[in-house]
C-alpha cells in the first residue's frame, strides 16, 4: 500500500466487543466523504462497500489512480448526488485501505497481525462504522445504501439501529449467505492458502507476497460477478492479439487475458489476508439464524423505508434471495419497494452503467428526500 | 383525474392501511396519498411501471398478485384495491379470496362486458367487442376472464361475500346497484365498482 497518500482516519476509543468474543480498543477506521453536510444535518448517506471495495466510492481513488468503485452512482448530478447529499464511506474493519485490518501492526507484538487478527463479522463491521455518526455529529442518517456485501451491511445496520436511517437500500444481496457463495469464497481462500508465499498468513513479516494465490482467487470470483450471456457477448471465442490458436497455454482467448489482467491488477491494491477475513465475514452472515429462523424479527421495530433492488442476470445473489428480504419486510408491514432490474451484466450490474438501475435509484432518493 | 379514482378515494377512510394490487404507474396511489392520510403500498407486475412508481418514491413491489399476495399476513390492510385488473388473472376466484384474506375490505372495479355498446358490437358486428376499457383484440388481449356487473354481483351473492357498496359508473354519473335495478345497470353502466368484505 502506498503510505504517502493521505488517508482520513478516525481512531475509535470506545471498545468494541466482536462476535468472536475479543474486544478491540483504539482501532482506526479510514473514511472518505463527498458533498457537504447541510445545517439540518439531515442529508447524510452512509454507503457500505462490497468485498473488495474501499472508502473511495467516488472521484479518483488516490491509491489506484482509477475511478472510485461506485463512480457511476456516486457523484455530482449522479443517482447519489453529492451536490445534495453528504456521502460517507468507510473502509470496513478487516479491510486493507487504512482501517483496522490484518495487515496492521499488532501493538502487543510489534508484528503485523496476519492470521492472528480476530475473525470479524458483518455485524462487527457495522458496529464499528456506527461510530461515524457520532464523529460527524449526525443524529439520524438520511440513508444507508450498499450492494452485495454492502447490502448485507445495510440490512445489519437497520437491524441493529432501527431508528438511525430514514431509508435503507440494500442492492443485490441476501439475508443469509448461500452454500454456493460460501463455496466460491472457500475456493478463493484455498487458492490464497495454497500459495507457498502465503506462509501461514505471516507473509508480510517475512517480506513475501502470495500474489499468485490472490490473483487466482480474484479470477475465480470475477467470473461469478458476470453472467454467461454478458461474457459471451463481450468475449465470445475472440482471440487475444493472434490470428489462430497457438496450441499452448498462453492466453489464446480474450477472456483468459481479461481474467489474468483482473487478477494482476487486483494484487496491487488488495491484501490476501484481508481477502480471507472479509470473505469469512460474508460467509458467517446469516440474519435469519441470528433471529432464530424468523427474518421479519430482524426488522420488527424499524420505521425505515426500504428499497430493494436485484438484477435479472445476477446468479450470485439472485432475485429469489432478495425477495426473501422483501417478504420478511411485508410480513411486518414495513414500507418496502422492490424491483428486479433487467441487465445482462450479472452481479456487477450495481457497479456498472445500467441506466434503468441508476435512474430508479436516483429518482427514488431524490423524491423520498424532498417529501421528507 | 379519472372519476373511478375519485370514487375509490371516497370509499376509503382516513388513516388506514391500503394495498393497491396492480397499481400500474402509481397514479391512483399518488392521488390517494395526497387526498387521504393513508399508508399505501402497491404491487405491480410490469417492471417499467414498478420503476415509475419507485421514481415517485412509492412503496411498490414488483410481483404477480396471483402468487405474491401470499406474503402478506391476514387482515394486514384495511382496504385492498383491485382496479380493472380482475379480468386479467388466470384465476380471478382465487385472487378475490386472497384480496379478502389480506384486506379487511376490498374495492374491486370491473369493466362491464354487459354494457349495451359491447352487446351491440357483438350482435351487429359479430366480432369480439373492443371498448375504451378493454381496448385489445381477441388474439392479444390480456383479459382472460371478462365479466359483467351482473356476473360479479351474482358471484358475490353465491360466495356469501358481503357487498357493502355496489356502484355503477356511466358518463361520469354514479348510481347505486341493487337487486331490483341490476339488469338495468348491467346494460347501462360501463364500469362497476364494488366494496366487498368477507
Amino acid at each position: 500500500m502506498n503510505k504517502n497518500v493521505n488517508i482520513k482516519k478516525i481512531v475509535i476509543d470506545k471498545p468494541l466487543k466482536l462476535d468472536c468474543g475479543q474486544t478491540i480498543n483504539n482501532y482506526s477506521l479510514a473514511y472518505e466523504t463527498y458533498g457537504s453536510l447541510n445545517e439540518k444535518k439531515d442529508n447524510a448517506i452512509l454507503v457500505f462497500h462490497a468485498l473488495t471495495g474501499d472508502q473511495f466510492a467516488s472521484g479518483i481513488n488516490p491509491i489506484t489512480k482509477k475511478e472510485g468503485w461506485w463512480f457511476y452512482a456516486v457523484g455530482s448530478g449522479k443517482a447519489i448526488d453529492t451536490d445534495n447529499f453528504f456521502v460517507i464511506c468507510a473502509n470496513v474493519i478487516g479491510g486493507c485501505m487504512g482501517s483496522f485490518g490484518p495487515n496492521e501492526v499488532n501493538p502487543d507484538t510489534n508484528k503485523i497481525y496476519g492470521t492472528n487478527f480476530p475473525v470479524i463479522t458483518i455485524n462487527d463491521m457495522v458496529n464499528a462504522q456506527f461510530n461515524l455518526l457520532n464523529f460527524f455529529n449526525i443524529e439520524k442518517l438520511f440513508a444507508v445504501i450498499g450492494g452485495s456485501m454492502g447490502g448485507m451491511q445495510t440490512l445489519q445496520f437497520v437491524s441493529n439501529f432501527p431508528d438511525k436511517a430514514k431509508v435503507a437500500i440494500p442492492i443485490a444481496c441476501t439475508a443469509s449467505h448461500s452454500a454456493q457463495n460460501i463455496a466460491f469464497n472457500e475456493l478463493g481462500r484455498q487458492s490464497i492458502m495454497a500459495d507457498s508465499n502465503w506462509a501461514n498468513g505471516d507473509y508480510s513479516n517475512q517480506n513475501k507476497n502470495p500474489n499468485k494465490g490472490l490473483s487466482v482467487a480474484r479470477m475465480a470470483a470475477h467470473i461469478t460477478y458476470l453472467s454467461k450471456n454478458g461474457l459471451q457477448e463481450k468475449f465470445g471465442r475472440k482471440l487475444q492479439e493472434r490470428d489462430d490458436l497457438k496450441f499452448g497455454f498462453d492466453a489464446d482467448f480474450q477472456i483468459e487475458s481479461y481474467l489474468r489482467h483482473q487478477g494482476s491488477v487486483f494484487v496491487d491494491r488488495f491484501d490476501a489476508n484481508s481477502y480471507l477475513y472479509i470473505t469469512r465475514a460474508m460467509d458467517y452472515f446469516d440474519l435469519i439464524k441470528e433471529h432464530n429462523g424468523n427474518l421479519p424479527h430482524a426488522f420488527e421495530n424499524t420505521k425505515t423505508k426500504f428499497l430493494i433492488i436485484s438484477f435479472t442476470s445476477d446468479w450470485l445473489y439472485p432475485t429469489s434471495e432478495n425477495k426473501e428480504i422483501v417478504i420478511a419486510l411485508n410480513a411486518i408491514g414495513a414500507d418496502v419497494g422492490f424491483v428486479e432490474i433487467e441487465s445482462d451484466k450479472g452481479h456487477d450490474s450495481f457497479l456498472l452503467n445500467v441506466p434503468k438501475f441508476l435512474n430508479t435509484l436516483g429518482d427514488y432518493i431524490k423524491t423520498t428526500y424532498s417529501k421528507n | 383525474m379519472k372519476q373511478e379514482f375519485q370514487i375509490i378515494s371516497d370509499l376509503i377512510e382516513k388513516n388506514t392501511r391500503v394495498l393497491d394490487v396492480g397499481c400500474g404507474d402509481g397514479t391512483l396511489m399518488e392521488y390517494l396519498k395526497h387526498n387521504k392520510k393513508i399508508d399505501i403500498r402497491g404491487i405491480e407486475i410490469s417492471k417499467d411501471n414498478v420503476q415509475k412508481c419507485l421514481s415517485k418514491g412509492l412503496a411498490v413491489i414488483e410481483g404477480d398478485a396471483e402468487k405474491d399476495l401470499l406474503q402478506f399476513p391476514d387482515s394486514s390492510f384495511d382496504f385492498v384495491i383491485l382496479s380493472q385488473t380482475l379480468q386479467a388473472f388466470l384465476s380471478p376466484e382465487i385472487v378475490i379470496k386472497e384480496l379478502l384474506r389480506v384486506g379487511k375490505k376490498a374495492i374491486v372495479t370491473i369493466p362491464n362486458f354487459g354494457f349495451w355498446k359491447v352487446r351491440l358490437h357483438l350482435l351487429f358486428k359479430g366480432t369480439m367487442p373492443i371498448t375504451k376499457n378493454l381496448p385489445n383484440e381477441w388474439y392479444n388481449t390480456p383479459n382472460l376472464h371478462v365479466c359483467t356487473i351482473k356476473d360479479f354481483y351474482n358471484f358475490c351473492e353465491n360466495r356469501e361475500i358481503k357487498l357493502d357498496k355496489s356502484l355503477a359508473l356511466q358518463n361520469e354519473k354514479i348510481s347505486s346497484i341493487n337487486e331490483f335495478n341490476l339488469n338495468v345497470k348491467n346494460l347501462s353502466a360501463e364500469l362497476g365498482i364494488f366494496l366487498i368484505e368477507r
